[in-house]
């Protein structure tokens, strides 16, 4: 299991007397800002990956910039590891505590600073809610774009260090679009601002480097986001197919057109029938695949492009082409959608999301490698994706009482994932790599590559302390988990072409 | 859709074998595409590597919105190749001279009228391939729009100048072309233009451009039939023609061109402009245009003290960037050591060495 961290190839630290380190954190604090209980730490030792769990050595929570600087700066003089955390919905175990380290929670960081409306910004602290940011900035007519669907609960904070996207980035961008500027704390303490206020901030994209990092670089602070008006008029479109290839070859026709939609999503049989009976959204329960296409902007203009993406699914062999008839249909239709993954909780007991994306053209090949691939492990597959950007997440189904079920479900997600780089894709399209997909790393990239990416991390954290055994894999872990890939001599997928 | 023509070259090898020479020698390059951005940056002395015959599409399938080619490929290529496809490069780079390549326009960053409507450059940048300063070929990002495996070193290399790599070949995100295009003046004094467009950007509008001379703005609106023309409506301004643009892009507009230098200074949107309020401005006011053959005494002050940043585009006098707080140009020595350990990739480009 990917929670037991492996000092022969993950990073390891020099232990640290617990009774030295809370006798130097805790003066740095607010009163009851150190948690160092078993009982009082036990809620944080997973996020949104909760198959992965491990204890910190101890729990800070900082309520100023100025206190996690200076933790962060004890930390680094006593080569203690630390993990930042948000609200801990992320799904790669990017937050996951390393053992003798610190866990740095960041939720006390909940202000909204100000709204801009003239200028279209809003400056936040990270712990802020991403759906908060929108509610606050809906009366000024303004909204904040990337929508990933936990957004209920995630944090920009969070959001900055995942990049995170949603269901609308296809129209209006990842979050490395959607912000201007961010402050964060290296560990040796410095505050400093990447990007800011006036466009392309002098010398290198630094803000659009740390945007992504998964907090191995800093801590993020404070975030200066750019805020979009809220279009005059939005529209859902609901198309059903008999074939699941067909779908996906409605979805190369609607983006060949040029058609530019809000959202294009896309569930297979078993997804869309288990959302269905989860959340009453009105699917056409004996369809192979539906597509939910979302069309935004001027009303007479979503009138033409309507009417153009219906023609174009029904070339396209769409057996039903339904247009939501007004807000209440259209919310019903994403709610089964957003309600995609707790529905899978009718299927089996426990489901695995997989985040691979894939040029769109690959996407008939790889849903149908896909399935040979479940039955080969012997799991169950649903498939939900953000289909316009080639993000898929099928939905691993297993049973964690079942002996060795889990462990196949890591198998079948990891020759997904290596599927997804053999087309020319990515082992992630929103997610992260955190701590569970480590290993696929050392798939996508060379050698010279993974140390490229220390040498860029050395320049900001030299002793590696931030966040360890996360994101870049160990030169090591990678000449082990490489060897075990080689199967026969061979590289799987060895007939496809690559890049 | 591989494409070719007579003079494509794939010049990895040699490339890749040049830079390893220099690296064992401890020899400085000077990265040269086309040289149609020498005014970007400070001198640098060193020997020169020549990228520009390093050129191609290398792939381009209009149905993914991607386009793939090499560093040294003309951008008016590109660009025609996009136009013959329905499809057009959003970030709309300034183009200063016959020749100017993609690799030129994707290591000096610069991003054209659409940016403050559309993005920046770096926002369409998907993936490159480059040679560290080992002379080793590294691939980050790649040619899906979502990807978040790895830092994104991709985006840091698009306004690096060159001093964290040479590129080589570079994915980017393509668009379609807007559906109709239409452009408006407005007699209106600076100000009240800027102001005009702060309000207009609140609103779902089809704005594409907004620029002013210093005697009327020029709106640009992109987009579907209906919008477009109901937005021409309400701005009302006389009828222009949209293809005016072209100057305005390219920095050829009257009261950007002609000789001396010409300075870009960044500054907040709508934020005060204090000294710099008489300039003609673009990017709906987060650019303002200089033209000089220096920036007057305190400028590059005045412009930090308005959370703006400036930056020369021609000339040869003056500082070439805004210069950089102390911890974070120590951060930037530190990154470009990441992966140019020798310090021979366009070395003092941005900065002075230490």
């Amino acid at each position: 299991m990917l929670d037991q961290f492996d000092p022969r190839i993950d990073p390891e630290f020099k232990p640290v007397d617990p009774e030295a380190l809370r006798a130097r954190l805790a003066p740095l604090l607010p009163p009851g800002g150190l948690l160092t209980s078993l009982e009082a730490m036990r809620p944080y030792e997973s996020d949104g990956l909760p198959a992965y769990r491990s204890l910190p050595a101890m729990v800070a929570l900082p309520e100023t910039v100025g206190q996690v600087a200076a933790v962060l700066k004890a930390c680094s003089e006593l080569g203690v590891p630390v993990v930042a955390r948000g609200a801990g919905t992320g799904l790669s175990g990017g937050a996951l505590p390393f053992p003798g380290g610190l866990l740095l929670v960041m939720s006390k960081f909940s202000r909204i600073l100000g709204i801009d409306p003239v200028a279209m910004t809003a400056r936040v602290q990270p712990g802020v809610r991403n759906l908060a940011v929108s509610e606050a900035a809906a009366p000024h007519g303004l909204f904040y774009a990337p929508d990933p669907s936990s957004q209920l609960a995630c944090s920009i904070g969070g959001n900055v260090a995942e990049n995170a996207g949603g269901v609308h980035c296809l129209k209006y961008g990842l979050t490395v679009h959607n912000i201007l500027a961010v402050q964060v704390v290296t560990l040796d303490g410095e505050i400093l601002t990447l990007g800011g206020p006036a466009a392309d901030a002098a010398g290198y994209d630094l803000m659009a480097l740390f945007t992504g990092s998964e907090g191995l670089l800093g801590v993020v602070t404070e975030v200066l986001l750019r805020l979009q008006p809220l279009p005059e008029t939005t529209r859902l479109i609901l198309a059903a197919f008999d074939d699941v290839g067909r779908a996906a070859g409605a979805v190369a026709a609607i983006m060949a057109a040029g058609v530019v939609p809000a959202g294009l999503e896309m569930m297979d049989g078993p997804a869309l029938r288990a959302a269905e009976d989860f959340a009453r959204a009105g699917y056409p329960r004996d369809a192979a695949a539906i597509l939910l296409c979302e069309i935004d902007g001027q009303a007479e203009d979503v009138a033409e492009e309507i009417a153009r993406v219906s023609d174009l699914l029904r070339t396209a062999g769409a057996t039903e082409v339904r247009v939501a008839r007004d807000e209440d249909e259209r919310k019903r239709f994403w709610a089964g959608r957003k309600g995609a993954f707790p529905a899978m909780g009718r299927l089996a007991p426990d489901y695995y999301c997989i985040d691979g994306t894939i040029p769109r053209k690959s996407l008939p090949f790889v849903l149908a490698e896909m399935g040979r691939l479940a039955e080969l492990h012997g799991l169950g597959v649903a498939n939900v994706f953000h289909a316009g950007d080639g993000n898929l997440h099928p939905l691993i189904l297993y049973d964690a009482n079942l002996e060795g079920d889990l462990e196949k479900a890591e198998a079948l997600g990891g020759a997904i994932l290596e599927l997804c780089v053999s087309v020319g894709g990515s082992i992630t399209g929103e997610h992260g790599v955190g701590r569970e997909k480590i290993n696929q790393m050392c798939v996508q990239f060379t050698e010279a590559e993974v140390n490229a990416f220390h040498a860029l991390k050395a320049a900001f954290d030299p002793a590696g302390l931030l966040n360890p055994g996360k994101t870049i894999p160990t030169l090591a872990r990678c000449a082990e988990y490489g060897g075990m890939h080689v199967h026969k001599g061979a590289l799987p997928f060895a007939h496809l072409e690559r890049f | 859709m591989p494409i070719s023509s007579g003079s494509d070259a794939d010049l990895t090898a040699a490339l890749a074998d040049a830079v390893r020479a220099a690296a064992a020698d401890r020899r400085a390059l000077e990265i040269r595409g086309a040289g149609t951005r020498a005014g970007q940056g400070r001198p640098v002395a060193g020997e020169r590597l020549e990228v520009a015959g390093h050129r191609g599409v290398v792939d381009y399938d209009p149905a993914e919105l991607v386009l793939t080619a090499r560093a040294g490929t003309p951008l008016t290529e590109i660009e025609a190749l996009l136009a013959a496809n329905g499809q057009m490069l959003a970030f709309e780079p300034p183009r200063l001279g016959r020749g100017g390549t993609l690799g030129g326009a994707v290591a000096t960053g610069l991003s054209g009228p659409r940016r403050p409507f559309t993005g920046a450059l770096r926002d369409y940048v998907l993936g490159v391939r480059i040679l560290d300063g080992r002379g080793q070929v590294l691939r980050f990002g790649g040619t899906v729009f979502k990807n978040v495996a790895g830092f994104d070193a991709f985006r840091l290399m698009a306004g690096a100048h060159g001093e964290l790599g040479v590129l080589l070949d570079i994915s980017l995100r393509v668009v379609p072309r807007p559906a109709v295009e239409a452009a408006r003046t407005l007699d209106l004094a600076p100000e009240p233009a800027r102001q005009r467009v702060a309000e207009l950007m609140r609103r779902p509008l089809p704005l594409s451009g907004a620029f002013h001379d210093g005697e009327r703005l020029h709106l640009r609106l992109s987009g579907g039939r209906a919008g477009v023309a109901a937005t021409a409506d309400l701005v009302g301004g006389a009828e222009a023609d949209p293809g005016d643009w072209t100057a305005i892009r390219d920095l050829a507009h009257p009261v950007l061109s002609g000789g001396g230098g010409l300075w870009r200074i960044a500054l907040p949107r709508t934020g005060p402009a204090g000294d710099f309020e008489a300039l003609p401005w673009d990017q709906a006011g987060g650019v303002r245009w200089l033209r000089a053959p220096a920036p007057p005494t305190g400028a590059e002050a005045a412009a930090a003290a308005l959370g703006g940043h400036l930056q020369r585009i021609r000339g040869a006098a003056g500082p070439a960037f805004q210069s950089l707080p102390a911890p974070l140009l120590a951060l930037h020595r530190r990154l470009k050591a990441a992966l140019d350990p020798e310090g021979i990739l366009n070395p003092g480009r941005m900065y002075v060495e230490a």
